[in-house]
Protein backbone atom coordinates (compact mmCIF):
# COMPACT_ATOMS: atom_id res chain seq x y z
CA UNK A 1 0.00 0.00 0.00
CA UNK A 2 1.64 3.66 -0.91
CA UNK A 3 2.44 6.02 1.84
CA UNK A 4 1.14 9.56 2.05
CA UNK A 5 3.34 11.87 3.23
CA UNK A 6 1.73 15.70 4.46
CA UNK A 7 4.01 18.52 5.44
CA UNK A 8 2.89 22.10 7.21
CA UNK A 9 -0.85 22.90 6.76
CA UNK A 10 -1.59 19.50 4.63
CA UNK A 11 -0.30 17.69 8.12
CA UNK A 12 -2.34 19.94 9.87
CA UNK A 13 -5.25 19.77 8.36
CA UNK A 14 -4.83 15.64 8.22
CA UNK A 15 -3.90 15.38 12.15
CA UNK A 16 -1.34 13.19 10.84
CA UNK A 17 2.41 13.51 9.00
CA UNK A 18 2.02 10.26 7.23
CA UNK A 19 -0.33 7.74 6.53
CA UNK A 20 -0.63 4.19 4.17
CA UNK A 21 -3.62 4.71 1.86
CA UNK A 22 -4.70 1.83 -0.37
CA UNK A 23 -5.15 2.80 -4.43
CA UNK A 24 -3.82 1.71 -7.74
CA UNK A 25 -3.13 5.11 -9.24
CA UNK A 26 -1.72 8.56 -7.56
CA UNK A 27 -6.18 9.30 -8.03
CA UNK A 28 -7.33 6.53 -5.90
CA UNK A 29 -4.59 7.46 -3.11
CA UNK A 30 -5.35 10.81 -3.26
CA UNK A 31 -9.34 10.42 -3.09
CA UNK A 32 -9.41 7.95 -0.46
CA UNK A 33 -7.05 10.82 1.50
CA UNK A 34 -10.19 13.35 0.95
CA UNK A 35 -12.43 10.67 2.80
CA UNK A 36 -10.08 9.99 5.16
CA UNK A 37 -9.19 13.51 6.21
CA UNK A 38 -12.12 16.09 5.20
CA UNK A 39 -12.53 19.24 3.57
CA UNK A 40 -9.97 21.13 5.31
CA UNK A 41 -7.43 18.66 3.85
CA UNK A 42 -8.80 18.77 0.61
CA UNK A 43 -8.78 22.95 0.27
CA UNK A 44 -5.03 22.45 1.21
CA UNK A 45 -4.53 19.57 -0.92
CA UNK A 46 -5.63 21.60 -4.37
CA UNK A 47 -3.41 24.44 -3.78
CA UNK A 48 -0.30 22.20 -2.84
CA UNK A 49 1.88 19.78 -5.35
CA UNK A 50 2.54 16.03 -5.47
CA UNK A 51 5.61 14.34 -5.66
CA UNK A 52 5.86 10.16 -6.53
CA UNK A 53 9.19 9.02 -4.57
CA UNK A 54 10.58 12.53 -4.48
CA UNK A 55 9.67 13.08 -8.14
CA UNK A 56 7.42 16.14 -8.85
CA UNK A 57 4.45 15.03 -10.78
CA UNK A 58 2.94 17.33 -14.32
CA UNK A 59 -0.28 17.34 -15.80
CA UNK A 60 -2.79 15.31 -15.28
CA UNK A 61 -1.56 12.91 -12.22
CA UNK A 62 -4.53 10.99 -11.23
CA UNK A 63 -4.16 8.18 -13.42
CA UNK A 64 -0.44 7.57 -12.76
CA UNK A 65 -0.01 4.11 -11.32
CA UNK A 66 0.76 3.62 -7.43
CA UNK A 67 2.28 0.37 -6.22
CA UNK A 68 3.27 -0.81 -2.74
CA UNK A 69 5.81 1.25 -1.20
CA UNK A 70 5.64 4.34 -3.03
CA UNK A 71 6.07 7.68 -1.40
CA UNK A 72 3.54 10.49 -2.12
CA UNK A 73 4.16 13.19 -0.70
CA UNK A 74 2.08 16.41 -0.49
CA UNK A 75 3.68 20.15 -0.61
CA UNK A 76 1.60 23.02 0.06
CA UNK A 77 3.10 26.02 -1.12
CA UNK A 78 6.67 26.62 -0.11
CA UNK A 79 7.78 29.42 2.62
CA UNK A 80 11.12 28.52 3.15
CA UNK A 81 13.93 31.57 3.53
CA UNK B 1 39.69 27.68 10.54
CA UNK B 2 39.47 24.05 9.57
CA UNK B 3 37.20 24.83 6.70
CA UNK B 4 34.61 22.40 8.06
CA UNK B 5 31.34 24.27 10.01
CA UNK B 6 30.45 22.08 13.47
CA UNK B 7 27.05 21.29 12.11
CA UNK B 8 25.85 18.90 9.81
CA UNK B 9 26.99 19.70 6.40
CA UNK B 10 27.85 18.13 2.80
CA UNK B 11 30.37 19.26 1.33
CA UNK B 12 31.51 18.24 -2.21
CA UNK B 13 34.04 20.35 -3.85
CA UNK B 14 33.73 23.71 -3.53
CA UNK B 15 30.32 23.54 -2.85
CA UNK B 16 29.16 23.43 1.19
CA UNK B 17 25.07 22.99 1.76
CA UNK B 18 23.37 21.97 4.96
CA UNK B 19 20.35 22.13 6.72
CA UNK B 20 20.73 22.63 10.74
CA UNK B 21 18.68 22.93 14.00
CA UNK B 22 21.61 25.07 15.55
CA UNK B 23 22.13 28.50 14.79
CA UNK B 24 23.68 29.43 11.17
CA UNK B 25 27.86 29.93 11.42
CA UNK B 26 27.62 32.96 9.56
CA UNK B 27 31.22 34.14 10.23
CA UNK B 28 32.57 30.85 9.54
CA UNK B 29 30.71 30.16 6.26
CA UNK B 30 31.90 33.84 5.70
CA UNK B 31 35.49 32.91 6.34
CA UNK B 32 35.64 29.34 4.75
CA UNK B 33 34.41 31.37 1.38
CA UNK B 34 37.56 32.92 1.06
CA UNK B 35 39.87 31.72 -1.49
CA UNK B 36 43.31 33.36 -3.14
CA UNK B 37 41.70 33.84 -6.01
CA UNK B 38 38.83 35.36 -5.17
CA UNK B 39 38.56 39.41 -4.39
CA UNK B 40 34.50 39.22 -3.27
CA UNK B 41 32.62 37.25 -0.65
CA UNK B 42 28.54 38.67 -0.91
CA UNK B 43 26.55 37.04 1.88
CA UNK B 44 22.97 36.89 2.55
CA UNK B 45 20.99 36.54 5.59
CA UNK B 46 17.40 35.72 5.85
CA UNK B 47 16.30 36.69 9.56
CA UNK B 48 13.34 36.40 11.36
CA UNK B 49 11.44 39.44 11.25
CA UNK B 50 8.48 41.00 13.49
CA UNK B 51 5.94 41.35 10.74
CA UNK B 52 4.55 39.40 7.40
CA UNK B 53 1.79 39.40 5.20
CA UNK B 54 -0.17 37.95 7.63
CA UNK B 55 0.36 39.15 10.94
CA UNK B 56 2.28 42.31 13.15
CA UNK B 57 4.38 41.21 15.81
CA UNK B 58 6.36 37.90 14.97
CA UNK B 59 8.70 36.63 17.61
CA UNK B 60 9.09 33.24 15.97
CA UNK B 61 8.77 31.24 12.96
CA UNK B 62 8.93 27.64 13.60
CA UNK B 63 10.55 26.40 10.34
CA UNK B 64 9.81 22.55 8.91
CA UNK B 65 10.84 20.22 6.39
CA UNK B 66 10.67 17.58 4.02
CA UNK B 67 14.40 17.20 5.78
CA UNK B 68 16.01 14.20 3.19
CA UNK B 69 15.07 16.46 -0.15
CA UNK B 70 16.37 20.25 1.72
CA UNK B 71 20.22 19.00 1.02
CA UNK B 72 20.17 17.37 -2.72
CA UNK B 73 17.87 20.72 -3.66
CA UNK B 74 20.39 23.38 -2.03
CA UNK B 75 23.00 21.17 -3.72
CA UNK B 76 21.36 21.18 -7.15
CA UNK B 77 20.80 24.90 -6.47
CA UNK B 78 24.99 25.37 -5.96
CA UNK B 79 25.58 23.36 -8.83
CA UNK B 80 23.33 25.34 -10.80
CA UNK B 81 24.54 29.10 -10.06
CA UNK B 82 28.13 27.60 -10.63
CA UNK B 83 26.94 26.20 -14.49
CA UNK B 84 26.04 29.54 -15.02
CA UNK B 85 28.79 31.63 -13.37
CA UNK B 86 31.85 29.35 -13.77
CA UNK B 87 34.48 31.55 -12.21
CA UNK B 88 32.73 30.98 -8.59
CA UNK B 89 34.70 30.20 -5.90
CA UNK B 90 33.07 28.77 -3.18
CA UNK B 91 29.51 28.64 -2.61
CA UNK B 92 27.57 27.81 1.18
CA UNK B 93 23.73 27.16 1.64
CA UNK B 94 22.78 26.76 4.51
CA UNK B 95 19.16 26.31 6.07
CA UNK B 96 18.34 25.95 9.61
CA UNK B 97 14.60 24.60 10.99
CA UNK B 98 12.57 24.16 14.14
CA UNK B 99 12.23 27.47 16.10
CA UNK B 100 14.40 30.60 15.09
CA UNK B 101 13.83 33.37 17.39
CA UNK B 102 13.33 36.98 16.03
CA UNK B 103 16.28 38.47 14.61
CA UNK B 104 18.27 35.11 13.96
CA UNK B 105 19.19 33.58 10.95
CA UNK B 106 17.06 31.30 9.35
CA UNK B 107 19.11 30.62 5.61
CA UNK B 108 22.22 31.98 4.37
CA UNK B 109 23.72 32.02 1.25
CA UNK B 110 27.58 33.02 0.67
CA UNK B 111 29.14 33.27 -3.14
CA UNK B 112 32.60 34.05 -3.37
CA UNK B 113 33.96 35.29 -6.82
CA UNK B 114 36.98 36.80 -8.59
CA UNK B 115 34.80 39.94 -8.93
CA UNK B 116 31.90 41.71 -7.28
CA UNK B 117 29.31 41.57 -10.46
CA UNK B 118 29.36 37.74 -10.16
CA UNK B 119 29.42 37.22 -6.71
CA UNK B 120 26.32 39.31 -6.01
CA UNK B 121 24.29 37.55 -9.39
CA UNK B 122 24.94 34.61 -8.61
CA UNK B 123 24.41 34.88 -4.65
CA UNK B 124 20.83 36.56 -5.79
CA UNK B 125 20.02 33.61 -8.01
CA UNK B 126 20.84 31.06 -5.06
CA UNK B 127 18.13 33.04 -2.33
CA UNK B 128 15.83 33.30 -5.65
CA UNK B 129 15.99 29.63 -6.14
CA UNK B 130 16.28 28.69 -2.32
CA UNK B 131 12.63 30.29 -2.01
CA UNK B 132 11.09 28.83 -5.06
CA UNK B 133 12.58 24.94 -4.93
CA UNK B 134 13.62 23.92 -1.24
CA UNK B 135 10.75 22.35 0.27
CA UNK B 136 10.44 24.44 3.86
CA UNK B 137 7.57 26.02 5.43
CA UNK B 138 7.36 28.69 7.90
CA UNK B 139 4.85 28.35 10.89
CA UNK B 140 5.11 31.99 12.65
CA UNK B 141 4.12 32.72 16.02
CA UNK B 142 3.33 36.68 17.40
CA UNK B 143 3.25 38.61 20.68
CA UNK B 144 -0.70 37.50 21.27
CA UNK B 145 0.24 33.69 21.46
CA UNK B 146 -1.56 33.01 18.33
CA UNK B 147 0.18 31.28 15.18
CA UNK B 148 -0.63 30.02 11.70
CA UNK B 149 1.25 29.16 8.23
CA UNK B 150 2.61 31.58 6.02
CA UNK B 151 -0.11 31.90 3.33
CA UNK B 152 1.76 33.49 0.54
CA UNK B 153 3.99 30.70 -0.38
CA UNK B 154 4.91 29.84 -3.82
CA UNK B 155 4.36 25.98 -5.55
CA UNK B 156 7.63 24.11 -5.20
CA UNK B 157 9.19 24.42 -8.32
CA UNK B 158 12.24 21.76 -9.69
CA UNK B 159 15.72 23.32 -9.58
CA UNK B 160 16.29 23.13 -13.61
CA UNK B 161 12.91 24.87 -14.24
CA UNK B 162 13.80 27.62 -12.09
CA UNK B 163 17.31 28.31 -13.16
CA UNK B 164 15.91 28.58 -16.49
CA UNK B 165 13.80 30.63 -15.59
CA UNK B 166 15.34 33.04 -13.74
CA UNK B 167 16.59 36.60 -14.12
CA UNK B 168 18.41 39.57 -12.66
CA UNK B 169 15.68 41.78 -11.08
CA UNK B 170 16.39 45.45 -11.99
CA UNK B 171 16.20 48.44 -9.42
CA UNK B 172 13.95 47.49 -6.41
CA UNK B 173 10.66 49.66 -6.61
CA UNK B 174 10.80 51.92 -3.23
CA UNK B 175 8.84 50.08 -0.34
CA UNK B 176 7.11 52.21 2.46
CA UNK B 177 7.08 48.51 4.12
Amino acid sequence: MPTILLFASAREAAGRAADMIPGSTLGEVLDEARLRFGGEFARVLAASRVWINGEMLHGDVDGIPCRAGDEIAVLPPISGG
Amino acid sequence: MSGQPSSPTYLVDDNLVGLTRDRIPISEMIEWAVTPACGAVVTFTGTVRDHSNDRVGVVEIDYEAFDRHVEARLSQIAAGARDRWPSLGRVALLHRIGRVPLGEASVLVVVSAPHREEAFTAGRFCIDLVKECVPVWKRESGTDGTSGWVSDGNPIEDVATAARRWHPVGEPERSVR
